[in-house]
Protein backbone atom coordinates (compact mmCIF):
# COMPACT_ATOMS: atom_id res chain seq x y z
CA UNK A 1 0.00 0.00 0.00
CA UNK A 2 1.32 3.42 -1.05
CA UNK A 3 2.15 5.79 1.53
CA UNK A 4 2.36 8.77 -0.28
CA UNK A 5 0.31 11.00 2.82
CA UNK A 6 2.79 10.91 4.54
CA UNK A 7 4.47 14.11 4.21
CA UNK A 8 0.98 15.90 5.08
CA UNK A 9 1.24 13.72 8.48
CA UNK A 10 2.06 16.41 10.99
CA UNK A 11 3.70 13.55 13.30
CA UNK A 12 6.39 12.69 10.56
CA UNK A 13 9.94 13.61 11.19
CA UNK A 14 8.86 14.90 14.77
CA UNK A 15 10.07 12.06 17.03
CA UNK A 16 13.79 11.70 18.33
CA UNK A 17 15.78 10.05 15.49
CA UNK A 18 17.47 6.58 16.49
CA UNK A 19 16.82 2.78 16.10
CA UNK A 20 15.62 2.32 19.81
CA UNK A 21 13.10 5.50 20.83
CA UNK A 22 9.93 2.75 20.74
CA UNK A 23 7.23 3.31 17.83
CA UNK A 24 3.96 3.73 19.24
CA UNK A 25 0.97 2.14 17.31
CA UNK A 26 -2.26 2.07 18.90
CA UNK A 27 -4.86 -0.74 17.53
CA UNK A 28 -8.30 0.19 18.01
CA UNK A 29 -12.20 -0.82 16.23
CA UNK A 30 -15.12 -2.51 17.52
CA UNK A 31 -15.57 -6.11 19.56
CA UNK A 32 -14.42 -9.02 17.41
CA UNK A 33 -13.00 -7.87 14.58
CA UNK A 34 -9.31 -8.70 14.97
CA UNK A 35 -7.84 -6.28 17.14
CA UNK A 36 -5.82 -8.98 19.72
CA UNK A 37 -5.24 -11.60 16.67
CA UNK A 38 -3.76 -8.59 14.78
CA UNK A 39 -1.53 -7.60 17.71
CA UNK A 40 -0.77 -11.84 17.75
CA UNK A 41 0.22 -11.53 14.62
CA UNK A 42 2.46 -8.45 14.76
CA UNK A 43 4.20 -9.92 17.38
CA UNK A 44 5.26 -12.99 15.59
CA UNK A 45 6.08 -11.57 12.54
CA UNK A 46 8.52 -8.13 14.20
CA UNK A 47 9.71 -9.85 17.28
CA UNK A 48 12.64 -10.98 15.59
CA UNK A 49 13.84 -7.75 14.15
CA UNK A 50 12.33 -5.15 16.77
CA UNK A 51 12.22 -5.28 20.56
CA UNK A 52 8.08 -5.30 21.11
CA UNK A 53 5.92 -4.63 23.81
CA UNK A 54 2.39 -4.69 24.14
CA UNK A 55 -0.35 -3.09 26.40
CA UNK A 56 -4.04 -4.45 26.06
CA UNK A 57 -7.26 -2.17 27.46
CA UNK A 58 -9.44 -5.38 28.25
CA UNK A 59 -13.14 -4.38 29.14
CA UNK A 60 -13.06 -7.50 31.48
CA UNK A 61 -9.91 -9.24 32.67
CA UNK A 62 -6.85 -9.55 31.18
CA UNK A 63 -8.32 -12.17 28.12
CA UNK A 64 -6.56 -10.45 25.71
CA UNK A 65 -3.10 -10.40 27.96
CA UNK A 66 -3.63 -14.34 28.45
CA UNK A 67 -4.51 -14.55 24.75
CA UNK A 68 -0.63 -12.79 24.21
CA UNK A 69 0.87 -14.77 26.78
CA UNK A 70 -0.85 -18.42 26.21
CA UNK A 71 0.01 -18.05 22.73
CA UNK A 72 3.46 -16.88 23.63
CA UNK A 73 3.90 -14.13 21.13
CA UNK A 74 6.06 -12.44 23.35
CA UNK A 75 7.63 -13.29 26.94
CA UNK A 76 5.06 -12.41 29.92
CA UNK A 77 6.73 -9.59 31.12
CA UNK A 78 6.61 -7.86 27.64
CA UNK A 79 2.75 -7.41 28.03
CA UNK A 80 0.43 -5.10 30.33
CA UNK A 81 -3.08 -5.28 30.89
CA UNK A 82 -4.71 -2.18 32.03
CA UNK A 83 -8.37 -2.12 33.59
CA UNK A 84 -10.95 0.39 31.73
CA UNK A 85 -13.80 1.04 34.13
CA UNK A 86 -16.08 0.08 31.47
CA UNK A 87 -14.60 3.36 29.51
CA UNK A 88 -12.51 1.55 27.02
CA UNK A 89 -12.69 4.51 24.51
CA UNK A 90 -11.51 7.46 27.92
CA UNK A 91 -8.42 4.95 28.64
CA UNK A 92 -7.20 5.65 24.88
CA UNK A 93 -8.49 9.41 24.73
CA UNK A 94 -9.92 11.51 27.22
CA UNK A 95 -7.81 10.07 29.82
CA UNK A 96 -4.98 8.49 29.18
CA UNK A 97 -2.85 8.60 32.32
CA UNK A 98 -3.20 4.87 33.10
CA UNK A 99 -2.14 3.65 29.74
CA UNK A 100 0.75 6.12 29.48
CA UNK A 101 2.03 4.55 32.67
CA UNK A 102 1.81 1.14 31.23
CA UNK A 103 3.60 2.30 28.54
CA UNK A 104 6.35 3.89 30.70
CA UNK A 105 7.24 1.36 32.71
CA UNK A 106 7.58 -1.31 29.80
CA UNK A 107 9.88 1.40 28.17
CA UNK A 108 11.95 1.47 31.56
CA UNK A 109 12.28 -2.44 31.50
CA UNK A 110 12.75 -2.96 28.20
CA UNK A 111 13.53 0.03 25.85
CA UNK A 112 10.95 -1.01 22.92
CA UNK A 113 11.60 -0.33 19.70
CA UNK A 114 7.75 -0.83 18.96
CA UNK A 115 5.39 -0.39 21.23
CA UNK A 116 1.56 -2.16 20.33
CA UNK A 117 -1.44 -0.32 22.41
CA UNK A 118 -4.28 -2.66 21.99
CA UNK A 119 -7.28 -0.90 22.64
CA UNK A 120 -10.72 -2.56 24.38
CA UNK A 121 -13.66 -3.53 21.46
CA UNK A 122 -15.82 -0.37 21.72
CA UNK A 123 -17.69 1.34 18.67
CA UNK A 124 -16.93 3.52 15.55
CA UNK A 125 -16.22 6.20 17.33
CA UNK A 126 -13.53 5.50 19.49
CA UNK A 127 -10.00 6.62 18.39
CA UNK A 128 -6.52 7.00 20.13
CA UNK A 129 -5.63 10.58 21.41
CA UNK A 130 -1.77 11.29 19.61
CA UNK A 131 -0.42 12.25 23.49
CA UNK A 132 -0.61 8.16 23.92
CA UNK A 133 0.65 6.88 20.25
CA UNK A 134 2.24 8.07 16.99
CA UNK A 135 0.24 6.14 14.92
CA UNK A 136 -3.09 4.02 14.93
CA UNK A 137 -4.75 1.29 12.82
CA UNK A 138 -8.08 0.59 12.97
CA UNK A 139 -9.74 -2.59 12.08
CA UNK A 140 -13.02 -3.74 11.26
CA UNK A 141 -14.37 -6.85 9.66
CA UNK A 142 -16.70 -7.76 6.79
CA UNK A 143 -19.19 -9.50 9.11
CA UNK A 144 -19.80 -6.10 10.38
CA UNK A 145 -21.68 -5.11 7.41
CA UNK A 146 -20.21 -3.71 4.25
CA UNK A 147 -21.89 -0.63 4.93
CA UNK A 148 -19.05 0.12 8.06
CA UNK A 149 -16.66 2.29 5.31
CA UNK A 150 -19.54 4.44 4.03
CA UNK A 151 -21.46 5.13 7.74
CA UNK A 152 -17.41 6.45 8.24
CA UNK A 153 -16.66 7.74 11.84
CA UNK A 154 -13.03 9.11 13.10
CA UNK A 155 -11.46 5.26 13.47
CA UNK A 156 -12.68 4.36 9.61
CA UNK A 157 -12.14 8.26 8.26
CA UNK A 158 -8.90 9.27 10.44
CA UNK A 159 -6.73 6.18 11.41
CA UNK A 160 -3.49 5.53 9.89
CA UNK A 161 -4.55 2.81 8.51
CA UNK A 162 -7.56 1.00 8.01
CA UNK A 163 -7.62 -2.86 8.37
CA UNK A 164 -10.91 -4.35 6.98
CA UNK A 165 -10.41 -7.71 8.54
CA UNK A 166 -12.60 -11.30 7.68
CA UNK A 167 -12.88 -10.99 3.57
CA UNK A 168 -12.82 -14.69 3.81
CA UNK A 169 -15.97 -14.71 5.30
CA UNK A 170 -17.25 -11.88 2.72
CA UNK A 171 -19.42 -14.25 0.41
CA UNK A 172 -20.84 -15.92 3.60
CA UNK A 173 -22.35 -12.65 4.80
CA UNK A 174 -22.97 -11.07 1.94
CA UNK A 175 -20.61 -8.44 1.85
CA UNK A 176 -19.48 -6.35 -1.05
CA UNK A 177 -15.76 -5.96 -0.77
CA UNK A 178 -15.47 -3.75 -4.12
CA UNK A 179 -18.06 -1.70 -1.86
CA UNK A 180 -16.71 -1.48 0.89
CA UNK A 181 -13.06 -0.44 -0.63
CA UNK A 182 -14.86 2.38 -2.86
CA UNK A 183 -16.50 3.75 -0.08
CA UNK A 184 -13.45 3.68 2.61
CA UNK A 185 -10.98 5.08 -0.73
CA UNK A 186 -14.29 8.03 -0.69
CA UNK A 187 -13.96 9.25 3.44
CA UNK A 188 -10.46 7.97 3.90
CA UNK A 189 -8.23 11.08 2.14
CA UNK A 190 -5.41 8.94 0.95
CA UNK A 191 -5.00 7.29 3.78
CA UNK A 192 -4.37 3.85 3.43
CA UNK A 193 -6.81 1.02 3.72
CA UNK A 194 -5.62 -2.81 3.56
CA UNK A 195 -8.31 -5.79 3.10
CA UNK A 196 -6.71 -8.81 5.32
CA UNK A 197 -7.82 -12.22 6.47
CA UNK A 198 -6.15 -12.92 9.92
CA UNK A 199 -7.34 -16.87 9.56
CA UNK A 200 -5.91 -17.66 5.89
CA UNK A 201 -3.16 -15.22 5.98
CA UNK A 202 -1.77 -14.95 10.02
CA UNK A 203 1.19 -13.12 8.62
CA UNK A 204 -0.88 -10.47 7.21
CA UNK A 205 2.38 -9.18 5.00
CA UNK A 206 0.56 -5.85 3.78
CA UNK A 207 0.13 -4.58 7.31
CA UNK A 208 3.87 -5.69 8.80
CA UNK A 209 5.07 -3.88 5.58
CA UNK A 210 3.08 -0.73 6.65
CA UNK A 211 4.21 -0.84 9.97
CA UNK A 212 7.76 -1.03 9.04
CA UNK A 213 7.54 2.00 6.28
CA UNK A 214 5.49 3.74 8.94
CA UNK A 215 8.12 3.22 11.73
CA UNK A 216 10.95 4.16 8.79
CA UNK A 217 9.45 7.56 7.90
CA UNK A 218 8.33 8.35 11.87
CA UNK A 219 12.31 7.73 13.26
CA UNK A 220 14.28 8.79 10.21
CA UNK B 1 -13.77 42.34 44.51
CA UNK B 2 -10.42 43.02 42.53
CA UNK B 3 -7.67 42.11 40.70
CA UNK B 4 -5.11 41.92 43.48
CA UNK B 5 -4.27 38.84 46.26
CA UNK B 6 -7.52 38.34 47.64
CA UNK B 7 -9.50 37.05 44.75
CA UNK B 8 -11.11 33.93 45.44
CA UNK B 9 -8.99 32.18 42.65
CA UNK B 10 -11.67 29.58 41.60
CA UNK B 11 -11.01 28.41 37.98
CA UNK B 12 -8.34 26.67 38.31
CA UNK B 13 -9.65 24.54 41.71
CA UNK B 14 -12.79 24.03 39.22
CA UNK B 15 -10.02 21.95 36.60
CA UNK B 16 -9.08 20.06 39.30
CA UNK B 17 -12.21 18.94 40.17
CA UNK B 18 -13.89 17.94 36.72
CA UNK B 19 -13.90 14.49 36.57
CA UNK B 20 -12.84 15.24 32.59
CA UNK B 21 -9.19 16.04 33.87
CA UNK B 22 -7.02 13.58 32.80
CA UNK B 23 -6.29 11.74 36.25
CA UNK B 24 -6.78 7.95 35.81
CA UNK B 25 -10.10 7.99 38.23
CA UNK B 26 -12.05 6.91 35.47
CA UNK B 27 -10.76 3.12 35.92
CA UNK B 28 -11.09 3.09 39.82
CA UNK B 29 -14.72 2.37 41.43
CA UNK B 30 -13.62 3.55 45.03
CA UNK B 31 -14.66 0.05 46.07
CA UNK B 32 -18.02 -0.21 44.69
CA UNK B 33 -17.19 -3.12 42.19
CA UNK B 34 -16.35 -5.05 44.54
CA UNK B 35 -19.61 -4.53 47.11
CA UNK B 36 -21.60 -4.76 43.54
CA UNK B 37 -20.07 -7.75 43.05
CA UNK B 38 -21.48 -9.38 46.24
CA UNK B 39 -24.77 -8.14 45.98
CA UNK B 40 -23.80 -5.38 48.83
CA UNK B 41 -24.69 -2.02 46.96
CA UNK B 42 -27.88 -2.54 44.62
CA UNK B 43 -29.39 0.88 45.03
CA UNK B 44 -28.91 4.76 45.05
CA UNK B 45 -29.95 4.13 49.10
CA UNK B 46 -27.33 1.66 49.22
CA UNK B 47 -24.90 4.32 47.70
CA UNK B 48 -25.84 7.24 49.99
CA UNK B 49 -25.21 4.98 53.30
CA UNK B 50 -21.60 3.71 51.65
CA UNK B 51 -20.38 7.05 50.88
CA UNK B 52 -21.85 8.56 54.60
CA UNK B 53 -19.44 5.61 56.02
CA UNK B 54 -16.73 6.18 53.69
CA UNK B 55 -16.76 10.14 53.51
CA UNK B 56 -16.39 10.04 57.54
CA UNK B 57 -13.74 7.73 57.68
CA UNK B 58 -11.41 7.06 54.56
CA UNK B 59 -12.82 10.67 53.40
CA UNK B 60 -11.84 12.14 56.33
CA UNK B 61 -7.90 10.76 56.21
CA UNK B 62 -8.13 11.53 52.48
CA UNK B 63 -8.95 14.96 53.02
CA UNK B 64 -6.91 15.59 55.78
CA UNK B 65 -3.51 14.66 53.90
CA UNK B 66 -4.80 16.82 50.76
CA UNK B 67 -5.48 19.59 53.40
CA UNK B 68 -1.98 18.92 55.06
CA UNK B 69 -0.38 19.12 51.67
CA UNK B 70 -1.89 22.08 50.28
CA UNK B 71 -0.30 23.56 53.07
CA UNK B 72 2.78 22.70 52.94
CA UNK B 73 3.23 23.22 49.14
CA UNK B 74 1.38 26.92 49.56
CA UNK B 75 3.75 29.76 48.78
CA UNK B 76 5.53 31.71 51.89
CA UNK B 77 3.69 34.91 50.62
CA UNK B 78 0.39 33.34 50.11
CA UNK B 79 -0.10 34.32 46.56
CA UNK B 80 1.98 32.15 44.39
CA UNK B 81 4.13 34.88 42.32
CA UNK B 82 7.16 34.23 40.66
CA UNK B 83 10.41 33.75 42.28
CA UNK B 84 8.22 33.18 45.14
CA UNK B 85 9.82 30.77 47.94
CA UNK B 86 8.13 27.32 49.05
CA UNK B 87 8.68 25.72 52.43
CA UNK B 88 7.61 22.47 50.67
CA UNK B 89 9.69 19.81 51.94
CA UNK B 90 9.45 16.68 53.81
CA UNK B 91 7.36 14.69 51.51
CA UNK B 92 8.34 11.56 52.25
CA UNK B 93 7.33 11.31 55.52
CA UNK B 94 3.34 12.47 55.13
CA UNK B 95 3.45 9.66 52.04
CA UNK B 96 4.53 7.06 54.76
CA UNK B 97 1.87 8.50 57.23
CA UNK B 98 -0.33 7.57 54.38
CA UNK B 99 0.92 4.19 53.83
CA UNK B 100 0.40 3.65 57.71
CA UNK B 101 -3.40 4.17 57.26
CA UNK B 102 -3.91 2.33 54.20
CA UNK B 103 -3.42 -1.39 55.57
CA UNK B 104 -4.61 -2.95 52.13
CA UNK B 105 -1.85 -2.92 49.47
CA UNK B 106 -3.80 -2.91 47.05
CA UNK B 107 -5.50 0.18 47.95
CA UNK B 108 -2.22 1.71 48.43
CA UNK B 109 -1.46 1.01 44.85
CA UNK B 110 -4.73 2.29 43.34
CA UNK B 111 -3.75 5.49 45.70
CA UNK B 112 0.00 6.14 43.97
CA UNK B 113 -1.38 4.84 40.61
CA UNK B 114 -4.27 7.49 40.72
CA UNK B 115 -1.35 9.88 42.36
CA UNK B 116 1.17 9.57 40.09
CA UNK B 117 -1.47 10.31 37.01
CA UNK B 118 -2.48 13.21 38.72
CA UNK B 119 0.88 14.12 39.19
CA UNK B 120 1.75 13.75 35.38
CA UNK B 121 -1.33 16.24 34.67
CA UNK B 122 -0.83 18.67 37.00
CA UNK B 123 2.92 18.72 36.61
CA UNK B 124 1.50 19.74 33.04
CA UNK B 125 -0.36 22.09 33.79
CA UNK B 126 1.62 24.00 36.09
CA UNK B 127 5.28 23.71 35.08
CA UNK B 128 6.77 26.02 36.91
CA UNK B 129 5.23 25.37 40.41
CA UNK B 130 7.73 23.50 42.64
CA UNK B 131 6.57 21.59 44.88
CA UNK B 132 4.76 19.50 42.20
CA UNK B 133 8.11 18.97 40.89
CA UNK B 134 9.47 18.24 44.52
CA UNK B 135 6.74 15.73 45.21
CA UNK B 136 7.49 14.40 41.87
CA UNK B 137 10.72 13.20 43.32
CA UNK B 138 8.97 10.89 45.40
CA UNK B 139 8.43 8.07 42.22
CA UNK B 140 4.60 7.82 42.87
CA UNK B 141 3.21 9.74 45.71
CA UNK B 142 0.14 8.84 47.06
CA UNK B 143 -3.29 10.86 45.58
CA UNK B 144 -4.61 13.01 48.32
CA UNK B 145 -0.75 14.38 48.47
CA UNK B 146 -1.18 15.51 44.96
CA UNK B 147 -4.45 16.94 45.42
CA UNK B 148 -3.08 18.82 48.36
CA UNK B 149 0.23 20.03 46.32
CA UNK B 150 -2.35 20.94 42.68
CA UNK B 151 -4.84 22.62 44.62
CA UNK B 152 -1.80 24.60 46.21
CA UNK B 153 -0.58 25.46 42.58
CA UNK B 154 -4.15 25.93 41.13
CA UNK B 155 -4.22 28.68 44.23
CA UNK B 156 -7.18 27.25 46.56
CA UNK B 157 -6.52 26.94 50.26
CA UNK B 158 -6.42 23.89 52.14
CA UNK B 159 -10.22 23.46 53.22
CA UNK B 160 -10.74 23.90 49.43
CA UNK B 161 -8.19 20.74 48.93
CA UNK B 162 -10.02 18.70 51.64
CA UNK B 163 -13.06 19.80 49.55
CA UNK B 164 -11.73 18.21 46.27
CA UNK B 165 -10.45 14.87 47.62
CA UNK B 166 -14.17 14.01 49.11
CA UNK B 167 -15.45 15.09 45.96
CA UNK B 168 -13.26 12.29 44.13
CA UNK B 169 -14.05 10.29 46.61
CA UNK B 170 -17.94 10.76 45.82
CA UNK B 171 -18.13 11.28 42.64
CA UNK B 172 -15.83 8.47 41.90
CA UNK B 173 -18.21 5.91 43.34
CA UNK B 174 -20.95 7.16 42.11
CA UNK B 175 -19.90 7.29 38.57
CA UNK B 176 -18.90 3.92 39.03
CA UNK B 177 -22.30 2.81 40.82
CA UNK B 178 -24.33 4.12 37.60
CA UNK B 179 -21.69 2.25 35.09
CA UNK B 180 -22.04 -0.77 36.90
CA UNK B 181 -25.77 -1.25 37.86
CA UNK B 182 -27.74 0.91 35.87
CA UNK B 183 -28.13 3.09 38.19
CA UNK B 184 -30.64 6.46 37.58
CA UNK B 185 -27.38 8.80 37.12
CA UNK B 186 -30.03 12.23 38.30
CA UNK B 187 -30.67 9.71 41.15
CA UNK B 188 -26.44 9.39 42.22
CA UNK B 189 -26.19 12.89 41.72
CA UNK B 190 -29.13 14.03 44.35
CA UNK B 191 -27.00 11.23 46.54
CA UNK B 192 -24.03 13.24 46.27
CA UNK B 193 -25.57 16.43 46.53
CA UNK B 194 -27.64 15.37 49.65
CA UNK B 195 -24.06 14.52 51.28
CA UNK B 196 -22.42 17.63 50.47
CA UNK B 197 -23.56 19.22 53.98
CA UNK B 198 -21.17 15.90 55.78
CA UNK B 199 -18.52 16.61 53.17
CA UNK B 200 -18.32 20.42 53.85
CA UNK B 201 -18.19 19.65 57.65
CA UNK B 202 -15.74 16.53 56.90
CA UNK B 203 -13.01 18.58 54.91
CA UNK B 204 -13.41 21.55 57.69
CA UNK B 205 -12.59 19.08 60.33
CA UNK B 206 -9.73 17.75 57.73
CA UNK B 207 -8.50 21.12 57.97
CA UNK B 208 -8.20 22.09 61.18
CA UNK B 209 -6.46 19.09 61.73
CA UNK B 210 -3.45 19.52 59.03
CA UNK B 211 -3.37 22.86 60.39
CA UNK B 212 -2.43 21.17 63.75
CA UNK B 213 -0.57 18.34 62.28
CA UNK B 214 1.39 21.05 59.71
CA UNK B 215 2.25 23.60 62.61
CA UNK B 216 3.76 20.76 64.16
CA UNK B 217 5.49 19.11 61.47
CA UNK B 218 3.94 15.73 62.72
CA UNK B 219 1.99 13.70 60.00
CA UNK B 220 0.98 11.26 62.76
CA UNK B 221 -1.19 14.40 64.20
CA UNK B 222 -3.74 13.39 61.30
CA UNK B 223 -6.79 11.46 61.67
CA UNK B 224 -6.54 7.82 60.93
CA UNK B 225 -10.13 6.47 60.49
CA UNK B 226 -11.23 3.53 58.44
CA UNK B 227 -13.71 1.61 57.19
CA UNK B 228 -12.52 -2.17 57.24
CA UNK B 229 -14.77 -3.85 55.01
CA UNK B 230 -13.89 -1.61 51.79
CA UNK B 231 -10.13 -2.56 52.81
CA UNK B 232 -10.94 -5.90 53.32
CA UNK B 233 -12.97 -6.19 49.89
CA UNK B 234 -10.08 -4.32 48.10
CA UNK B 235 -7.57 -7.55 48.32
CA UNK B 236 -10.16 -9.80 47.59
CA UNK B 237 -11.30 -7.37 44.20
CA UNK B 238 -7.35 -7.02 43.63
CA UNK B 239 -7.71 -11.28 43.02
CA UNK B 240 -10.54 -11.63 40.82
CA UNK B 241 -10.74 -12.55 37.30
CA UNK B 242 -13.28 -10.66 36.17
CA UNK B 243 -13.34 -6.91 37.17
CA UNK B 244 -14.19 -3.81 35.36
CA UNK B 245 -11.95 -1.40 38.03
CA UNK B 246 -8.32 -1.47 39.04
CA UNK B 247 -10.31 -1.12 42.81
Amino acid sequence: MHLDNVSHDHFAGTLPAGPRRGFRIGIGGPVGGGKTALVAALCAQLRDELSVVVVTNDIYTEEDADFLRRHAVLPDDRIRAVRTGCCPHTAIRDDITANLAAVEELIEAHDPELVLVESGGDNLTATFSYGLIDAQIFVVDVAGGDKVPRKGGPGVIRSDLLVINKVDLAPLVGADLEVMRADAERVRDGRPTLFTSLRERPDVPDVVRWVRERRAVLVG
Amino acid sequence: MGWGGSVVRLAGLLLLADSRLPAGGHGHSGGVEALVDRGLLTSTDDLALFLDARLRTAGLVAASFAAAASLIAAPVSGIGRQGDQYHSRGWARWDAALDARTPSAALREASRAQGAALLRTSGRAWPAYPPLRELAALGRPHQPLVFGAAAAAAGADPEQAAALALHHLAGGAASAAVRLLGLDPLGAAAVQASLAPLADRVAAQASEAAALAVAAADPDLLPSAATPLPEILAELHHTSEVTLFAS
